[in-house]
């Protein structure tokens, strides 16, 4: 007589301390042997109510919320949020302060981009490229730095502008450093894409068809991966992105592998564009004031306020009260590094919004994991996690 | 009585004082004990640095010149630490599987020749009682991450099993190639068939010793077993025991202080046991390599350690470039891929042996 085998699943619990759950994200998993059967992540253990927060501030207090969304390229949030905000007013932003808005997304986007590629590969095993990496992100910070007084949380995009306008040696050192950086990422390059093991580890995993990618609402390198050249710097282009060259690297399969070459290349375009914006910051069309001249939204200038009475009762009222904002509601959207990271935004006319929605793209990536892990490998769920590019602080808000 | 005498002579004696005929095995076991601990703390120092170097930072520089009491520092550090036990664990068999590896490790130093007749035990069967040792070792992994009686070392230790056991088939099978070149399962006489036959001799510069080692000849094999030596040792990128992205830590993820500390000592001596083993089968042991003047001056525990230094510097690279395999694509290489080729080179071996009339059956070792 047989005895009939009762056969239970292993379920696991992946994180949120586990070394390469990127941040607290905690995935139940069911294993079958080493092969996955269900993926179910739990979110929100880094939840702050955000979106609850920022209907009680005024506008221009909303904007720090932004930066600790993804935390990894603080300005391309604000982005975002200054456009929606510019959209209700109906201000426009003068061309030095959208060039020096293009600089900085692009340099957001390397900092977001040489953080995952790095830490992907450090997902599936590769220790090495993460210090290589690093070493360049920190010049980036420094970058930031040297723009708003702070390495991550800068609340230096503004609705309006930017707060300050750069230095011309911080224009310089951007342009230098836009000459050495390929050689680091053609280091990296070296390590990682050539590397047998590492394509192993990476192609054909974690698949995504177009179709796929649409209906679970991909955007950004998640849908260039599967193959459709959808960028919103180029479809709809806002700032001066449509004066830029650059390409749009497209996917073929879907997979880790693509996702990965995809990142490397638009860190390469990120660094053309700031080339490109270091000259036009440095030619003559790229002078002027960096922020919007209307006195009813953006303060008045330090030097203003030392002389006349009118300036300081303005920049007062103007950080205290804020600025009313006319009632209607808008979208306003930015091809974050991560992908589409838009802001709808309600008002109700007066200084504070009535309701921010925040569309964080990686909490579309990552409700398709179950979709994406299943039937792979344990081992594939952190290769697959790390090609997410997940940042807790923008699923979790 | 005289058994007993004879016994305590040999263990504890002492020429010197009158009392015994040789040095005593105690006194020359715990010499090279104290030795090995301290080689390690300070190739365990330069592996650090070795990985700082390539990942541009500057590595442990604090405690001691250039950090070099770095080890020492963490000795104390994990001793002093409470070692946690786990609720649901075993208790006897999650203390006793660190002791287990650690012992283990140690032991197959015994029969490793650092020099002519420098072995504590220079048995006729030294490379059988090597792999048989280093087979022992995987008992430590699968009780530490069984009795943790928690899930990712129960992973990790399943998959320690399978992985050591595979890559020890092919590792025979290259021990087996060099000793049918050799004909003597004896460490000493695999170094010492080296010296005698092979490339240097055949080309008239029988000088350039290194030309006559091993490595050449053979190797595919040499390759070979400095893969499966990595996969052996749980090093990337072979490390799925402990792999950091997917298990956390592995079977060692539940153990801390000292018992933790057992496991990393227990995994680096093994480490470089696999290195001095490359050393005796590929690398010609304590030979010099170049058989002329300033050369041999130098001691043959100097070379043995200097070629055993080469080769884990091999392993310290290997882990900073390398990502991580997956599981199955290890027991793919593993079984698909190494046996057969193995496999395949100890019958051309044996093949080219038998028609050129040397190896085993007595022509040159």
């Amino acid at each position: 007589m047989t005895v009939e085998a009762k056969v239970r699943n292993f379920t696991i619990n992946f994180g949120p301390v586990h070394p390469s759950a990127h941040g607290v994200l905690r995935l139940i998993l069911e294993l079958d042997g080493e092969i996955v059967e269900r993926v179910d992540p739990h979110i929100g253990l880094l939840h702050r109510g955000t979106e609850k927060l920022i209907e009680s501030k005024t506008y221009l207090q909303a904007v720090p919320y932004f930066d600790r969304l993804d935390y990894v390229a603080p300005m391309n949030q604000e982005h975002a949020f200054a456009l929606a905000v510019e959209k209700l007013l109906g201000l426009e932003v003068p061309r030095r302060g959208q060039l020096i808005r293009v600089l900085y997304s692009e340099i957001g986007r390397l900092l977001a981009h040489l953080m995952n590629v790095t830490t992907q590969a450090m997902d599936v095993g590769a220790l090495t490229p993460p210090l290589w990496g690093f070493e360049q992100r920190e010049k980036l910070m420094v970058f930031y730095e040297r723009a708003s007084g702070a390495r991550m949380h800068a609340t230096y995009f503004r609705p309006g502008g930017v707060h300050q306008d750069l230095p011309q040696t911080l224009i310089d050192d951007i342009g230098t450093f836009c000459e050495t950086f390929p050689k680091a990422l053609a280091d990296i390059d070296t390590l990682l894409t050539e590397s047998r093991i590492f394509k192993q580890r990476n192609v054909d995993i974690g698949v995504v068809k177009l179709e796929d990618a649409w209906n679970w609402g991909f955007s950004g390198v998640m849908v260039r991966g599967s193959g459709a050249a959808w960028d919103l710097r180029k479809s709809q282009p806002y700032e001066c992105y449509d004066e830029m060259e650059f390409d749009v690297p497209i996917g073929k399969s879907g997979d880790c592998f693509d996702r990965y070459l995809i990142r490397m290349e638009e860190m390469r375009q990120s660094t053309r564009i700031m080339k490109q914006c270091v000259d036009k910051l440095n030619s003559p069309d790229g002078k002027g004031p960096v922020s919007s001249l209307d006195g009813r939204v953006v303060p008045p200038q330090r030097s203003e306020m030392k002389q006349s009475m009118e300036a300081l009762i303005h920049h007062f009222k103007l950080y205290t009260e804020g600025y009313k904002v006319p009632a209607g509601e808008v979208y306003a959207c930015v091809e974050a590094p991560k992908g589409e990271f838009g802001v709808y935004l309600v008002s109700d006319g007066s200084n504070k919004p009535y309701r921010c929605k925040i569309r964080a793209p990686g909490f579309a990536h990552l409700s398709a994991m179950d979709f994406l892990c299943r039937g792979h490998m344990l081992a594939d769920v952190s290769a697959i996690l790390g090609s997410l590019d997940i940042v807790f602080g923008e699923i979790d808000r | 009585m005289d058994f007993i005498l004879a016994a305590l002579d040999y263990l504890l004696g002492i020429p010197v004082l009158g009392w015994g005929m040789q040095v005593g095995f105690v006194y020359k076991a715990l010499l090279l004990l104290v030795s090995l601990l301290v080689f390690t703390a300070f190739i365990l120092l330069a592996e650090r640095k070795i990985w700082a170097a390539v990942q541009m930072r500057r590595g442990p520089n604090v405690v001691g010149p250039f950090g070099l009491l770095q080890s020492f520092a963490d000795l104390i550090k994990f001793a002093l630490k409470e070692p946690i036990i786990p609720g649901g664990a075993d208790k006897i068999l999650f203390l006793l599987a660190p002791l287990l590896t650690a012992t283990l490790a140690l032991t197959g130093w015994v029969v490793v020749p650092l020099e002519p007749g420098l072995a504590i035990a220079d048995i006729n069967l030294g490379i059988l009682y090597l792999l048989a040792i280093s087979s022992l070792g995987v008992y430590g992994v699968i009780i530490g991450g069984w009795a943790s009686n928690s899930k990712y070392p129960f992973l990790g230790s399943l998959r320690a099993a399978a992985q050591m056991v595979s890559y020890e088939v092919s590792i025979g099978l290259v021990i087996i190639t060099v000793l049918l070149c050799v004909g003597s399962l004896n460490l000493s006489d695999i170094v010492t068939a080296q010296q005698e036959m092979g490339l240097a001799n055949m080309i008239g510069l029988p000088q350039l010793t290194f030309l006559n080692w091993f490595w050449l000849p053979l190797f595919p094999m040499f390759v070979i077993f400095y893969i499966s030596a990595l996969a052996e040792t749980n090093r990337p990128p072979f490390d799925f025991a402990e792999g950091e992205s997917e298990l956390v830590a592995g079977f060692m993820t539940e153990y801390s202080a000292t018992p933790y500390m057992l496991f990393m000592l227990g995994e680096y001596i093994s480490i470089l046991l696999m290195c001095a083993m490359i050393t005796i089968l590929f690398l010609g042991g304590w030979t010099s390599p170049i058989d002329l003047l300033p050369f041999i001056w130098i001691p043959g525990v100097v070379w043995f350690v200097v070629k055993l230094s080469l080769v884990f510097f091999m392993f310290a690279m290997a882990k900073t470039i390398v990502p991580r395999y997956r599981y199955d694509q290890l027991m793919r290489i593993g079984w698909k891929l190494f046996l057969p080729l193995s496999f395949g080179m100890v019958i051309i071996v044996a093949f080219v042996l038998q028609l050129t009339g040397c190896g085993w059956h007595g022509g040159m070792a």
